[in-house]
């Protein structure tokens, strides 16, 4: 970090003549031209787009807005991608701590390929993350045999839109607790063990107080990342309103049938969700960052 | 595989290295079967069903003009996004760390929201901002102030917008931390030496960022390719013009065409593998030649 006086730029500082002149660093109109181009950029990228989901789903006024809430299709949408994201998150928190625990306690052989294979979801495209159970599932899928003359449906229906989404937010919570549980060591785990406690006191009252903060970072972007996915679940859902269409693809069959007000209405929590999640991710990082791993990386 | 803890020093080979911390056979067993049920299985499957496809009806569907096309505007528009975020994230990530101004902490937390936003969110929000009636759509349109005349949205520039969006955070969040580490005293003995401002830049700090960029550029490229979401609704999907690979996967399922979707979800795994490893070479020949950073 850049803490010395000379090499940082306050627009509120008076200017004086050696700043013009002083060697390691820019003039001020550049300083003041990239400032500015990184503003317009940003802008026009990024604020301006949260912006308007905002200012559209308002569009018609407030009474419309809540309106959009009323509507059983849109209710059956959040419902849906509540109860997702209430089977995702739990089973894919007790798959990143048990991850986490043999990699970071342990040594073993394979060790980096399997941190790879876990590290696999983030690399294929969610398109792709649906498909492949489709493949299994769908009907002329692999396991389609097995589950014919039952009555599970997976493809078109709830468990189809599940797995979607454990797949494409696996990663989430076992890539963060990995290298804060590798940075923390064995040495907390051990003195208590020595001291007479057994294998789950020691992860109860020794490891999670340590990771707690870190676990919550990662349920929290694992969250944001299940109740938003849309190209796996879009997939395998088959789209069948109000019993398969989780809040994006609600939004997405809205949009097409040019009902903007409403689209940006369901849009508007998701976006409101997202606010919510950056704003805790900041207060973490800012509160906690020694004990976060990944402060700078999703 | 389970080592005894009464029994941390016993000798001879085991298979994880001998610890008092308990547990190992409970989490790796339960770390393997979630892993291989949800993830290397379906996996599995996919390869398993391109393969299954004959070989003639493999080259049928990769050499149709629709496919090839798809996979030009796939790789075409992400590797265009990518290099225009290692241009702006540059200066972005440059703006942060070395500037003081108004809103600085706010435009740092903002960098993150294309994570954090869901991608149909983003989808519908950029195609209405950019639409010829959208607010920047019609300040570049034929009509509006500037009389540019440009269209973005529903056609292959929508796709790069959409693709810059999603990738921006990679190489901000890749290249920031770098430069908040840079040694100061490298830039005062280039400037001790005679260097002007520029040549410090070019010479001495964009060298020493390089293997950051090509970083933060491999990740912003690897996940425009996969995009789905964002883009579909900036892009118009016009088949030969404005259709990217991943709809084209969801057009041949919607046909029930599973092994077209399977052969062309193949080659996209294969390209990007391949110009991943690619970039990682370059990058390694960065690290050589510029210093690790």
């Amino acid at each position: 970090m850049y803490e010395q006086d000379d090499l940082v730029y306050d627009s509120r500082r008076p200017i004086l003549p050696s700043d013009h002149t002083r060697p390691t660093t820019e003039r001020d109109w550049i300083k003041r031209t990239l400032i500015g181009i990184a503003i317009v950029f940003m802008l026009a990228v990024i604020v301006l787009p949260l912006v308007l989901v905002f200012v559209e789903a308002f569009r018609k006024g407030a009474g419309e807005y809540f309106s959009t809430f009323g509507d059983p299709q849109s209710q059956a949408a959040i419902r849906l991608t509540l109860l997702v994201a209430a089977i995702a998150v739990p089973l894919n928190l007790v798959f990143g701590v048990a991850a986490a625990w043999c990699v970071a306690k342990f040594e073993f052989p394979g060790k980096a390929f399997l941190t790879t294979l876990i590290d696999l979801p983030f690399s294929v495209s969610p398109v792709v993350s649906g498909m492949v159970y489709v493949l299994l599932f769908g009907a002329q899928g692999f396991l389609h045999p097995w589950i014919k003359g039952t009555n599970i449906e997976i493809i078109f229906a709830v468990p189809g839109i599940v797995l979607a989404t454990i797949f494409v937010t696996f990663p989430f919570i076992a890539r963060e607790l990995i290298p804060l549980m590798q940075d923390q060591g064995n040495g907390d785990e051990e003195a208590a063990l020595s001291l007479g406690a057994n294998g789950w006191q020691v992860f109860w009252r020794v490891t999670l107080p340590n990771i707690k903060w870190g676990l919550l970072y990662g349920v929290l972007l694992c969250n944001a990342r299940a109740m938003g996915e849309f190209g796996a679940v879009s997939v395998v859902s088959g789209h069948i309103r109000g019993k398969t269409t989780t809040m994006p693809l609600d939004i997405e069959i809205l949009y097409n049938e040019y009902n903007f007000a409403a689209a940006f209405a369901v849009a508007s929590l998701l976006a409101l969700l997202a606010l919510v999640t950056l704003i805790v991710k900041t207060i973490l990082e800012f509160r906690y960052g020694d004990e976060l791993a990944g402060t700078r990386k999703h | 595989m389970v080592v005894s803890p009464a029994h941390p020093a016993k000798a001879g080979w085991t298979f994880v290295k001998p610890s008092v911390v308990p547990g190992f056979g409970l989490t790796f067993g339960y770390t393997l079967l979630y892993l291989s049920l949800i993830v290397l299985i379906p996996i599995i499957g996919l390869f398993l069903k391109a393969a299954q496809v004959p070989l003639e009806d493999i080259v049928r569907i990769a050499t149709a003009p629709r496919t090839l096309n798809a996979l030009r505007v796939s790789f075409g528009a992400s590797f265009i996004a990518a290099l225009v975020n290692i241009v702006f994230g540059l200066i972005v990530a440059w703006v942060l760390v070395r500037y003081k101004f108004p809103g600085r902490r706010l435009m740092d937390a903002v960098v993150d929201l294309p994570f954090a936003l869901p991608t149909a969110v983003a989808g519908i929000a950029l195609s209405t901002l950019y639409a010829p009636k959208g607010w920047i759509g019609w300040l570049v349109s034929a009509n509006g102030p500037l009389h540019l005349g440009w269209k973005i949205a529903y056609t292959p520039t929508g796709i790069v917008i959409a693709l810059i969006f999603i990738g921006l955070p990679f190489v901000v969040r890749t290249v920031q931390p770098v430069l908040e580490e840079f040694e100061a005293e490298l830039e005062e003995a280039a400037a001790t030496l005679g260097a002007n401002r520029w040549q410090t830049i070019s010479m001495v700090i964009l060298p020493r960022l390089m293997p950051a960029i090509l970083t933060g550029f491999s990740l912003a490229f690897a996940r425009a390719v996969g995009e789905y979401g964002s883009v579909i609704f900036i892009a118009g999907n016009l088949p030969n013009v404005s259709e990217i690979a991943p709809v084209l996967i969801v057009i041949k399922l919607e046909e029930f065409d599973q092994a077209g979707a399977a052969v062309i979800a193949g080659i996209m795994l294969v390209i990007a593998f391949v110009m991943l490893f690619v970039i990682n070479l370059i990058q390694a020949w960065a690290r050589r030649r510029f210093g690790d950073v």
